[in-house]
């Protein structure tokens, strides 16, 4: 199967937003390497017709009648948000200087 | 006086019943225990202090006024600090969460608040529940109460180490691939995972969930039952929330501590520590397990040895698919509406604080499972791992329904070793989650599973797991009931009795 090179870290790890350091780079590489060959085994299962699987009592979908409930106050809501400004989430800019 | 601390759920909720202890003593006995034992044990992230006073007094005070109260008011309980509380500071281990206060609670934090139980405190977790050892927490490590130097598991280590510590008498713990079973195992304590969608999970901070469920964690099987049937039952807040009712599971505990079990099917599982699969199984463990394979058919069991040979499986599926659905649950956390917002000084754009504020606010093994997710569920790797691995989910529990034809509960041990010592599998991913080997295909299954303590082995605690079908976590007490009255009554004590001086004088 697969490896997963320094390179392909450095890749998913900006997909996932994770600012990582040179060092957590070489030491991811080689764990998440090892782990890969680990979880790999999967591969050898025979489940060509085999149906995937999430939970233990099959459901449907569940409904409920589409009544209006209070929401939380907005202030309970800001007051967990490291920023916030006019009664609304603060965000640094979204564009760069160049945008 | 009788220490408060040393006394059951249950048998505390008669006292307080009946009026011979106020909720108010019990609540100090405990918060007196945490100030004199938590600095050496780390169980506890945050302690409610005054607030649980508090409570306790509201209790004491309804009763004193004849009001109606829940035959369990009074009783102190933890929670794992993944349970969302109202206002009492919720982190999940984490410091991309320190200093959150929630603006509500989650439904197992108000049943058992309706129940009239007393918040003492949050416990302790590897950050995320990622862990099996409560190493991973942002806020430094739990020790076993049974020797300082080894791990109390993981991830709900606080909670394990707070009861087994006598630091609380009951607490809830989550389990995603063993997180409740694993530390109880490793603690001497009872830790029973519930049938998917048993118990809600609304209000718990998510890690995998199609695999998340919370439970009780208790010092005797009869308490975690009692535990079971506060928080469980259908919620209309969790969509996956199972509309049926709970089945009698605290009778079930009783009638299992009266012995018989004549008629009862127990299948031992070959893969997990039999014959041919014993590698990386401590003698110890595996000696503890047939000895409490032998007392079940001592109380009239009919024991067979069942093979499935999927459960090999189960670890890499997990694996892949746990850190799938947690790279995309914690893509929640990106520093604007709650928690840790880092390098927002005016020189960074949105997705670089995104990325800062990832980066200072989570650890390394979150940092690992995020990226293993993302890599898993990339375009052209998704059949190949995360497909793959809900199929091998599939597989396992074809196993188990062919299984359950012909046995009535499946068994095992709950983890192939016992404690291990701080620091030795911390860096070293494979070794940590060797300790989920057994408690992984009831997991990926979704069906319930208990760990009651089954003996010592080196002086440590070792755990024996009883599994049973989906909705039938009834069998899960009665057999572990049957096998904790029948080895308490041959040791003429409990194992907990056995824990040495409380919290071990180092």
């Amino acid at each position: 199967m697969s490896s997963i090179s320094r390179d392909d870290v450095a890749h998913l790890a900006r997909l996932s937003r994770l600012a990582v350091t040179d060092e957590e780079l070489d030491r991811f590489a080689g764990q998440l390497d090892q782990v890969l060959a680990a979880v790999a085994r999967v591969g050898e299962a025979a489940v060509a017709d085999v149906p995937p699987m999430s939970h233990a009592v099959p459901l449907t979908n569940v409904l409920r009648a589409d009544e209006v409930t209070p929401s939380l106050p907005r202030d309970a809501v800001l007051a967990g948000a490291p920023a916030a400004e006019d009664g609304r989430f603060r965000v640094p800019r979204i564009l760069g200087e160049d945008a | 006086m009788t220490d408060l601390t040393r006394i059951d759920v249950a048998e505390l909720g008669r006292l307080l019943t009946a009026g011979e202890v106020s909720a108010v003593e019990v609540t100090r006995a405990h918060l007196d225990r945490i100030a004199a034992e938590d600095g050496r044990l780390g169980a506890y992230l945050h302690v409610e202090d005054d607030a649980a006073v508090t409570a306790a007094t509201a209790v004491d005070e309804a009763r004193a006024r004849g009001d109606e109260l829940r035959p369990l008011a009074g009783v102190p309980v933890a929670l794992k600090d993944l349970v969302v509380t109202k206002d009492v500071p919720t982190t999940s281990g984490s410091k991309i969460l320190e200093g959150w206060l929630p603006p509500y609670g989650a439904t197992i934090a108000t049943r058992l608040a309706d129940a009239g139980t007393v918040l003492l405190g949050k416990t302790n977790m590897d950050e995320f529940a990622m862990g099996s050892s409560t190493e991973n927490s942002a806020y430094g490590v739990t020790r076993n109460p049974w020797d300082l130097d080894r791990v109390p598991g993981g991830s709900s280590g606080g909670s394990s180490a707070a009861v087994a510590g006598h630091l609380a008498p009951w607490a809830i713990g989550t389990d995603t691939g063993g997180s409740i079973r694993q530390p109880a195992a490793v603690t001497g304590l009872v830790g029973h995972k519930p049938t998917y969608g048993s118990v809600s999970r609304y209000g718990l901070i998510a890690f995998s969930s199609s695999l998340d469920q919370a439970g009780p964690m208790a010092r005797t099987v009869l308490d975690a039952a009692l535990m079971h049937e506060v928080i469980g039952g259908h919620d209309h807040c969790d969509s996956t929330s199972i509309d049926a009712p709970l089945s009698g599971l605290v009778d079930a505990a009783r009638a299992g501590a009266s012995g018989d079990l004549r008629g009862l099917r127990v299948g031992v599982v070959r893969e997990l520590g039999g014959d041919g699969h014993t590698d990386g199984y401590e003698p110890g463990v595996l000696a503890r397990t047939r000895e409490a394979v032998e007392v079940l058919a001592g109380l009239g069991a009919e024991v067979v040895e069942v093979s499935c040979p999927s459960f090999d499986l189960a670890l890499p599926a997990y694996y892949l698919i746990a850190p799938s659905e947690a790279s995309s649950n914690l893509a929640r956390y990106e520093g604007v509406r709650f928690g840790l917002r880092a390098g927002d000084d005016g020189s960074h754009d949105l997705d670089d604080v995104m990325a800062l504020t990832r980066e200072q606010g989570f650890g390394p093994e979150v940092k690992r499972r995020i990226i293993l997710g993302t890599y898993a569920l990339s375009s052209g790797y998704y059949d190949a791992y995360y497909g793959q691995a809900q199929k091998v989910r599939t597989l396992i529990t074809r196993e188990f329904t062919a299984a359950f034809t012909d046995v009535d509960v499946l068994v095992s041990p709950t983890t192939p070793t016992v404690a291990f010592p701080i620091g030795t599998r911390v860096d070293d991913p494979i070794a940590m989650y060797a300790a989920d080997l057994c408690t992984l295909p009831a997991s990926l299954a979704g069906l319930p599973a208990i760990s009651v303590p089954s003996g010592l082995s080196d002086g440590l605690p070792v755990g024996f797991q009883v599994m049973a079908p989906a909705l039938a976590d009834d069998r899960c007490y009665r057999v572990a009931a049957a096998l904790e009255a029948a080895q308490d009554a041959a040791r003429g004590h409990r194992l907990l009795d056995e824990l040495p001086t409380p919290a071990g004088a180092a």
